[in-house]
């Protein structure tokens, strides 16, 4: 990141800019008569000291793990019974895209991304904060309460809560059946599907804080000028709303789907992966190389493509926030 | 203020409107939240249900049977326990490192704080499963598997980029000039931070107080993959354990630790919600 050019369009860009008028860094530097040595044991004392903790946590639990899953992705290191394991280059990535589980998982995690995250945490999230804004207050709050419950549960018991709503016996078919429509086994025909409902139940609350406060920034006077001027809900919604929101639904798209990415738990409790390998995205197809299978190496090549395309979409991120402000 | 007739005609059509418009929100929002309550209501309803089954129904009685059937050492009280030690300490880990941290990104000029702040956002967002595979490999070399302190040190650090963000954000709007009488009364820096600093932003050390809490409470693949002994789990992976392996599942026993093991983590939300009316903080965070 330190190739970042240094325009003063970020967050923090007034604060952290070099500054030319050096009189006003370090105001408690003495009266500025610091002699050069002295100012750098205070540079080491007042800076680094206080950061040192944090950046010693970051860089052996967090840089390192990152350095080392570059460099087993490309050996062939296995969980059991392997003296040593050895480089092997880019053979674990060639296996992965000739692999058609891997394909698999890299379609039903595009698939799971899509319909959870773009189209289903972002879009319902949308309609609630903007339905929120026009709706009577205690229904708006009992709403919101439910909504963000769903979204502080942890996972794995918002994974059992859906695991039970899917299931054959489980709500949903008790009300399809009441509703005299056909039932099935949610989690045995369309696991991916159940997986991904189950993602927007847990996710949508973000979306809907973000769009909220996004909302309550813009003007009243806009909406009403527009109101005024005979410009229908859709039309509204269209030509004025999205616009002015526009970086808060990209923030919001690049975080939604950072963290569908990354989804373990949930599937893992709901359908394992399976049935067969029907809902079995790339976290988990990553963790049953790994383990299941031993494969260390190869799992942790999977693991590598999934942190670069994380990479991709955090960098992205980075982007919109410096347009931002 | 006499107006024309025909334009209050039209300012009570607009208004009626508006009431038909409030009502069909109304009746949208009411829509959805049934739908998202119907899962929550499972498990309310069947955790005092004596025959609960996977669909939620009025409950045959009234019972707290479920509860005290698990309310016993090995199946909650240990995991919870374990959950508490691990996440207590890796909160409090995250707390102090990130408000030591963000105090001299707040309030020194450099030219490394700009990097050093894009890289810690840029961690925020990286999808922190990817990194198991060899984070587990990378324990078993250095024997930190299977141990509280290691999968502590990963929770902190794991925790941590967020946690500086919001702690830097926090801090940058207490005002400098409180500090300065205090450092020309010869205050350090360190105690300026713990009497000045940190007292005026209580609401923020609260938000990243409960929010790192929250996170490693439920997180489950972070302890799932790093520690094996079974009294050493926490409730994210017990639950998992004890009732996915299980070939009977007590359906009922089950809501009831899913609902004793939320529990905490709800009502720490509404504790920070309230303070800070709605949770908007971490919605205006994340926008930076």
């Amino acid at each position: 990141m330190t190739t970042a050019p240094r325009q003063a369009t970020g967050p923090d860009a007034p604060k952290t800019t070099p500054g030319p008028a050096p009189h006003q860094q370090h105001p408690h530097n003495g009266n500025g008569t610091g002699t050069r040595p002295r100012a750098r044991i205070r540079i080491l004392t007042h800076h680094l000291l206080p950061l040192s903790p944090a950046l010693i946590l970051l860089l052996l639990f967090l840089a390192v793990p990152i350095g080392y899953c570059a460099y087993i992705a490309f050996t062939d290191l296995q969980l059991t019974g392997q003296a040593h394991s050895s480089f092997v280059g880019f053979e674990n990535f060639r296996t992965a895209f000739k692999d058609a589980e891997f394909l698999n998982a890299v379609w039903l995690t595009l698939v799971f991304t899509v319909l959870s995250s773009l189209v289903g945490q972002n879009t319902l999230g949308l309609a609630l904060a903007t339905l929120m804004q026009r709706a009577s207050k205690p229904i708006r709050t009992l709403t919101g309460a439910i909504v963000i419950t769903a979204w502080v549960l942890p996972e794995v018991v918002a994974g059992f809560l859906l695991y039970a709503f899917f299931r054959r016996e489980g709500t949903l078919n008790a009300i399809l059946d009441w509703l005299h429509l056909p039932s099935q086994n949610w989690l045995f025909t369309l696991p991916i599907l159940a997986v991904s409902f189950a993602n927007v139940w847990r996710g949508t609350a973000f979306s809907m804080l973000v769009y909220s406060a996004a909302l309550n920034e813009i003007p009243q006077e806009i909406t009403e000028a527009a109101e005024v001027d005979g410009a229908g809900g859709w039309r509204r919604m269209w030509h004025i709303t999205l616009p002015m929101i526009r970086r808060s639904i990209g923030t919001n798209l690049m975080l939604n789907t950072l963290q569908t990415l990354s989804v373990f738990g949930l599937i893992w409790v709901m359908t394992r992966g399976g049935p067969g390998d029907k809902s079995q995205t790339l976290p988990l197809f990553m963790y049953e190389q790994a383990f299941q299978n031993s494969m260390i190496g190869y799992g942790t090549a999977v693991a590598l493509l999934l942190l670069l395309v994380g990479s991709l979409f955090s960098v992205l991120y980075l982007r919109l926030l410096r347009t931002e402000v | 203020m006499a107006l024309p007739v025909s334009s209050r005609f039209s300012l009570t059509s607009r208004s009626s409107r508006r009431t038909s418009r409030r009502l069909a929100a109304d009746a949208g929002l009411l829509v959805v939240a049934a739908t998202f309550a119907l899962p929550l209501l499972w498990v309310i309803l069947s955790s005092l249900d004596p025959h609960a089954d996977l669909k939620v129904k009025a409950p045959d009685g009234l019972t707290l049977d479920n509860f005290h059937a698990i309310l016993k050492p090995d199946i909650t009280f240990t995991p919870l326990l374990n959950s508490l030690i691990l996440c207590g300490s890796g909160t409090l880990l995250t707390v102090v490192c990130s408000a030591l941290a963000a105090y001299p990104l707040s309030r020194f000029q450099s030219r490394l704080n700009r990097p050093f702040l894009l890289t810690i956002l840029f961690a925020t967002s990286l999808p922190i499963t990817a990194i198991m595979v060899p984070v587990y490999a990378l324990f078993v070399q250095v024997n930190l598997i299977d141990t509280m302190q290691g999968t502590i040190f990963f929770f902190a650090a794991s925790q941590l980029p967020f946690g500086i963000w919001l702690m830097k954000n926090f801090m940058d709007g207490v005002p400098k000039e409180l500090e300065e009488a205090a450092w020309t009364d010869g205050a350090s820096s360190l105690q300026s931070l713990v009497r000045i600093v940190l007292p005026l932003m209580g609401p923020g050390v609260a938000v990243v107080t409960v929010f790192s809490f929250v996170m490693m409470w439920g997180n489950f693949f972070v302890p799932f993959m790093l520690l094996l002994t079974p009294d050493q789990m926490p409730a994210s992976v017990s639950i998992n354990e004890f009732f996915g392996n299980r070939g009977m599942v007590a359906y009922g026993q089950l809501a009831a630790f899913s609902v004793v093991y939320s529990t905490p983590v709800i009502l720490l939300y509404v504790l920070v919600a309230r303070r800070l009316g709605g949770g908007f903080a971490l919605g205006g965070a994340v926008k930076g």
